[in-house]
């Protein structure tokens, strides 16, 4: 049994806010699944834990991007749903940039919450975006039953999984299961709908219906291995292909499995070789502070992530709220579009035409986050600040070339349209611990609140006093600040994880290296409003 | 013919062949290249590939592995030389080197016999004989019997009038063939059976003698050259005391603690010995000694001995050179005042064999070979290369390694330094022996005797000592570091070679990597080990933990292990192969395995697990189980014959036999699973898919 501790990043950047949710990540999110006891249970079964699982699929010693470990932090009331029960990433596996899901057992017995679902969901969205054959290390209950109104009926929920699985095999893209456990009901048909799938003996078992189903309808009394195990499986049903007799064999079977995909990444840009940056990565966290009001250039994020500290900027006094330019990430080429305040009309147009540049020359684009909005005000009203926002929003809806946003700041309003946000499609979306995501700040939301209250309350001839306002802005302040933070957020899969700053250039280069897989399209844009 | 005789008696050799093989072969063509003489290979099919083949200029095949249809038919050897228009066969060492009759037959030919006159080589084989004529020409010798009757009756009584304990050796015997020590009348009639059978094997020839023997005695010899103009000079003792089942595994030039005094007096005993047979060529006289440094005449070895070259670091000399310049007829090089005793040579042997099994010898490939770097004062001789096979048809001897110093204790030095620089792997070997033995303070001290082994037999083979968790460190490195590599070598052959996920840097998001790594050192150990940021490694073992950081470096074709575990650096030579790390470094060597996981077992190249392995290569001489029978762990279940030695191979855990993979008569290469044994209560998942 291995147990996996945190690194200490969060404790570097304890100034930054809510740093409080360490001691929960620690433990919850990285050391213990689901806890002691259920941990014990598991490991006394001579199964390893998922993450070892993972651990073990992988070419030794590579890299694991793993995604939304914050899945369902605080999301379910006292019930504790650690990385949303199910860990996804990518990682490579002889050879091959494969994306993997692998249910953990220890957490309520690997059943579907909401969140998990979407959280599957989301992986297999992310390797039909970028083309990466799938594993699947099943070992779970199926649906969580107390909620299966919010996991089975709607287009998004658990059908869905299969659904994609016909639709990613259809397109050519790999499905291997790997049943470590069990596959009941609906799970059954993840290592049924697979193009390949391996099962442990005594461990794994598929069935449509378990054997207190079996008894209530039939009367018939079997155990779960001879109602679904390898054997049956393996010699008369035919639902499973190979055998294995532990989870490590399971593990090299599929790690061969993949070598037989005859996969050939094409790589449609130029390369260089690497270059580190010339500022270290860790002064990222001296750059970021604890202020978010306190405005910082995001040229000096820039230079900590870019190869060599090497950027071409384009346009560079034109619109210059908004930075553009190209620059390479671990030799991959990529555009950058970052934000130095608020978006004017030149931001926008200056950032709409990099944009084409990109999706012409077959360029990924990289999004650096830090933005409270577009101008506001007659003046910028009358200048066509809406069209010219909206053209940036075309361009960014519309661009084919992969797209990676990290927000490294505050992404609020049409901001978070035009730079690329969740709605956007982008291939990956990542935070950093320092974050805020809303509509509006909380403060501005108060008082436009506040405002519209204390006009009605006029005309009404009612008096809203000083105390007044402040009781009912507190509240919406907590909540706009509750529901801004990047764990409230990351705990809904409105992104792809919260990362350690100075790991963004990394995060960046496996995201890239995961977007190469799936072949370059062309960009068609749509009516851009002159 | 071919040996034409110049008017100044000089003949002519620019063409050597020589029947011989291994490192004596090769030492032979080295000074045969020197001196501009064309040598002449010959090789049997275990040898088509062998480097004596490669570095001759010609080469033959003469036959079948077997030496009796190869190196030792003088037929085949004498066609080669015909054929080949050689001028001159040197022997080497064993094989032909002390055949009267080839050497009679080359004489026949017109061919030069490099060595001594068939006379000589006949009086001095036979031992009675040697022994009359050395008591006539003054050389002192030790009582014993060498009289024509050999009955039993006869020969005990012998035996108890030279006074118990006695030795038993047969007349035409060498090198422990055929000799017995009887320590008393009781045991006096098994151990002569046992050396007439042996003897009977090996020459064919059960005569015995039966003489003194001398308790912990030191074996000195000394080597002795003649012409053919009368000269005979000596070149020095040798002491090769320190022997194992009778053989040499280290020698020394001079003998140590030896006074100039006895030097003289042993060599002029020799060069008498020498003088009585009008011997011409390198030869060696033996002798035994005693502690009061008196000594007895013993055999007289008439060739080139293996041990030569501690005599040549010694006096400066080519022995082999002098022995082709002899025999073209030209007078000795050097007079006896012209020879100079300076500083202090060793030699050690280096054996496929093991020294934990009673020196059981071994057969093999030389997977990893790197020795120590050649120079003026370090010599190896050696047959061999990586890759080459150490065959079971001939001596397991790899490589002799010669060193020279100013002193006894410099050149003890040395010889330590080189040993640790020797590094083998694919074969068991006596390196760590020759570590520990020449590391002995008494070796240290020169109190040598032939009984050196057995009496210091507990400080020789010392308990195992269990590799320091810093070398279990070293070792789980050296695993990372490989894996580190292929997966660099993977990522830069790719179509996308700078890709970070072909890092080796273990990166989680928001974690740490940790990962266990099982090893086996006779016991399984877990290694936990975590990756740090900054490219180091936490590794735990039970509750110590190290902090790791290293690089692969190479130099020289080997792979060094450039690291520091808790800030202690150390750069271990590093071979992986097969599953196991074997690291090399000044302390002694140390070997880690990475067990195969029982589902890859059954496929596995080293087939360690689970079944019963050949533990060298051999023929199967008899099946004791079939298919179907149950054993118990430690049931016998084959033997083998190898290395003409008998070999049971048991049952290494109970269960069933599931399949006979050899059968009697066929010959299992070593590691070679014999059966398929299934662990009872084992579940093998039979139908499943592997």
């Amino acid at each position: 049994m291995l147990l996996q501790s945190v690194r200490p990043w969060l404790l570097r950047c304890r100034s930054l806010p809510l740093a409080y949710t360490r001691p929960y990540y620690a433990d919850k999110v990285a050391r213990l699944g689901g806890g002691e006891k259920a941990r014990r249970l598991h490991t006394s079964r001579g199964k390893l834990l998922p993450r070892e699982r993972i651990d073990r699929l992988l070419d030794p010693g590579t890299p694991f991007l793993e995604f939304s470990q914050f899945a369902a932090y605080e999301l379910y009331g006292t019930e504790e749903v650690p990385a949303g029960g199910i860990i996804t990433g990518i990682g490579r596996v002889s050879g091959v940039e494969c994306l993997i899901v692998a249910n953990d057992a220890t957490v309520k017995g690997g059943t579907y919450y909401p969140i998990t679902v979407k959280k599957h969901l989301r992986a297999q969205e992310i390797a039909q975006q970028n083309h990466l054959p799938c594993i699947y290390l099943v070992d779970s209950g199926g649906a969580n039953l107390p909620r299966q109104a919010d996991v089975f009926p709607d287009r998004d929920h658990f059908g869905r999984i299969f659904y994609n699985q016909a639709r990613l095999s259809s397109e050519g893209i790999a499905q291997i299961a790997v049943v470590m456990g069990s596959c009941t009901a609906g799970g059954a048909y993840v290592p049924a709908m697979a193009d390949e799938s391996i099962i442990v003996q005594k461990q794994g078992t598929i069935f449509l219906g378990g054997p207190p189903l079996v008894k209530a309808a039939t009367g018939e009394e079997v155990s779960a291995e001879d109602l679904g195990g390898a054997d049956l499986h393996c010699k008369k049903s035919g639902v499973t292909d190979h055998y294995a007799l532990d989870d490590n064999h399971a593990l090299h079977l599929a790690r061969k499995a993949v070598r037989s995909l005859n996969y050939k990444k094409n790589i449609e840009v130029t390369v260089e070789p690497t270059e580190a940056p010339l500022y270290p990565t860790d002064e990222l966290y001296g750059i970021v502070g604890d202020n978010l009001k306190r405005n910082f250039d995001v040229k000096e994020v820039i230079s900590r992530i870019v190869d060599g500290s090497k950027f071409d900027e384009f346009k560079a006094f034109y619109g210059d709220t908004l930075v553009t330019g190209f620059s390479r990430i671990f030799g991959y080429p990529v555009g950058i579009i970052g934000n130095n305040g608020v978006l004017f009309s030149e931001s926008a147009k200056k950032g709409t035409h990099f944009i084409e540049l990109c999706c012409q020359r077959n360029i990924p684009l990289i999004f650096l986050q830090n933005i409270t909005g577009f101008m506001v005000g007659r003046e910028y009203e009358a200048g066509g600040i809406a069209k010219d926002g909206a053209k940036m929003v075309t361009a960014v809806a519309c661009a084919n070339v992969p797209k990676i946003t990290v927000i490294i700041g505050g992404s609020y309003g049409a901001g978070n349209y035009g730079m690329c946000g969740r709605a956007y499609s982008p291939r990956f979306l990542y935070m950093w611990p320092n974050s805020r995501i809303s509509v509006m700040g909380g403060e501005q939301a108060a008082t436009v609140l506040a405002t519209i209250t204390k006009d009605q309350r006029a005309r009404e001839g009612k008096e809203f006093t000083a105390e007044q306002e402040a009781a009912m802005k507190e509240p919406i302040v907590r909540r706009f600040e509750e529901e801004g933070s990047p764990y409230y957020s990351s705990a809904r899969l409105w992104d792809d994880g919260i990362i350690d700053p100075a790991d963004t250039r990394l995060v960046l280069g496996l995201s890239l290296s995961a977007a190469f897989n799936a072949p370059m399209k062309k960009t068609h844009f749509g009516v851009f409003r002159m | 013919l071919f040996s034409a005789v110049s008017s100044s008696g000089v003949a002519r050799i620019e063409k050597v062949l020589i029947a011989n093989r291994g490192e004596i072969a090769c030492r032979v063509m080295r000074t045969a290249k020197k001196m501009g003489v064309r040598s002449v290979a010959v090789y049997s099919d275990a040898d088509r590939h062998s480097m004596h083949v490669a570095m001759a200029d010609e080469a033959y095949h003469i036959g079948p592995p077997p030496s009796q249809q190869s190196y030792l038919s003088m037929e085949k050897v004498l066609e080669v030389a015909k054929k080949s228009g050689s001028h001159a066969v040197h022997p080497g060492y064993g094989f032909l080197s002390e055949n009267t009759e080839f050497a009679e037959a080359c004489k026949q030919e017109g061919i030069i016999f490099v060595g001594p006159p068939s006379s000589a080589i006949r009086d001095m084989g036979i031992k009675s004989t040697s022994k009359h004529i050395m008591s006539a020409a003054g050389v002192p010798i030790i009582g014993g019997y060498h009289g024509e009757d050999q009955s039993n009756e006869r020969l005990q009584a012998e035996a108890a009038r030279i006074g118990y304990p006695v030795m038993i050796k047969a007349v035409r015997g060498g090198g422990g063939k055929g000799m017995r020590i009887a320590q008393s009348g009781s045991d006096f009639l098994e151990q002569l059976e046992s050396a007439r059978r042996e003897a009977r094997k090996s020459f064919n020839d059960d005569v015995m003698l039966v003489e003194k023997f001398v308790e912990d005695p030191r074996h000195v010899e000394v080597q002795v050259f003649g012409d053919m103009h009368g000269n005979a000079v000596y070149l020095f003792e040798r002491d090769c005391s320190v022997q194992r089942r009778h053989q040499k595994i280290i020698e020394e030039a001079p003998g140590p603690g030896i006074s100039p005094e006895v030097r003289k007096k042993l060599g002029e005993a020799a060069v008498r010995a020498a003088k009585a047979v009008n011997y011409v060529g390198a030869g060696t006289v033996e002798f035994i000694m005693d502690a009061q440094h008196n000594f007895y005449f013993m055999e007289m070895n008439t060739r080139l001995q293996v041990e030569h070259p501690v005599s040549e670091m010694v006096t400066g000399t080519d022995l082999v050179e002098w022995q082709l310049r002899v025999a073209a007829g030209e007078r000795l090089p050097l007079l006896q005042d012209d020879i100079i005793l300076r500083g202090h040579s060793f030699e050690a042997r280096i054996y496929a064999e093991d020294p934990n099994n009673d020196f059981l010898p071994g057969a093999g490939p030389l997977l990893h070979l790197s020795t120590p770097p050649p120079d003026q004062h370090t010599r190896i001789e050696t047959g061999v290369r990586e890759g080459d096979e150490v065959s079971a048809h001939y001596d397991p001897m790899i490589a002799k390694l010669v060193v020279w110093g100013e002193d006894r204790p410099a050149a003890l030095k040395k010889l330590r330094y080189c040993l640790r620089q020797y590094n083998i792997v694919g074969l068991n070997t006596n390196i760590d022996f020759l570590l520990s033995l020449s590391g002995h303070p008494e070796f240290e001290a020169g109190n040598v005797s032939t009984s050196f082994i057995p009496q210091h037999y507990a400080d020789l083979f010392p308990n195992l000592r269990a590799p320091s968790g810093a070398t279990i460190c070293q070792a789980a490195l050296g695993l990372v570091l490989q894996e580190r590599n292929h997966t660099q070598e993977f990522t830069q052959a790719s179509t996308d070679p700078f890709s970070p996920f072909g890092f080796s840097s273990g990166w989680r998001n928001n974690i740490e990597f940790n990962r266990n790594m099982t090893l086996q050192l006779g016991d399984e150990i877990n290694v936990a080990i975590t990756y740090k940021d900054d490219g180091s490694y936490i590794m735990q073992i039970g509750e110590e933990k190290y902090h790791v950081t290293g690089e692969v470096e190479l130099e020289g074709g080997a792979s060094f292990l450039c690291c520091s575990v808790n800030g202690e650096k150390s750069r271990p030579k590093l071979v992986i192969l097969d599953n196991t790390v074997h690291l090399f470094s000044t302390e002694g060597s140390a070997q880690v395995s990475v067990p195969v996981p029982k589902y890859l077992a059954g496929v596995s190249g080293s087939g360690a697990q689970g079944g019963a392995v050949a533990p060298m290569t051999g023929t199967i001489e008899k099946v004791l189980v079939k298919t179907g029978d149950k054993v118990t762990a430690g049931d016998p279940l084959m033997v083998m014959i190898a290395m003409k030695m008998e070999h049971t191979i048991r049952a290494p855990k109970s269960g069933v036999i599931k399949k006979v993979l050899f059968s009697e008569g066929s010959q299992a290469n070593r590691h070679a699973p014999l059966v398929e044994l299934e662990e009872e209560g084992e579940d093998n998942g039979d139908g499943g898919n592997q």
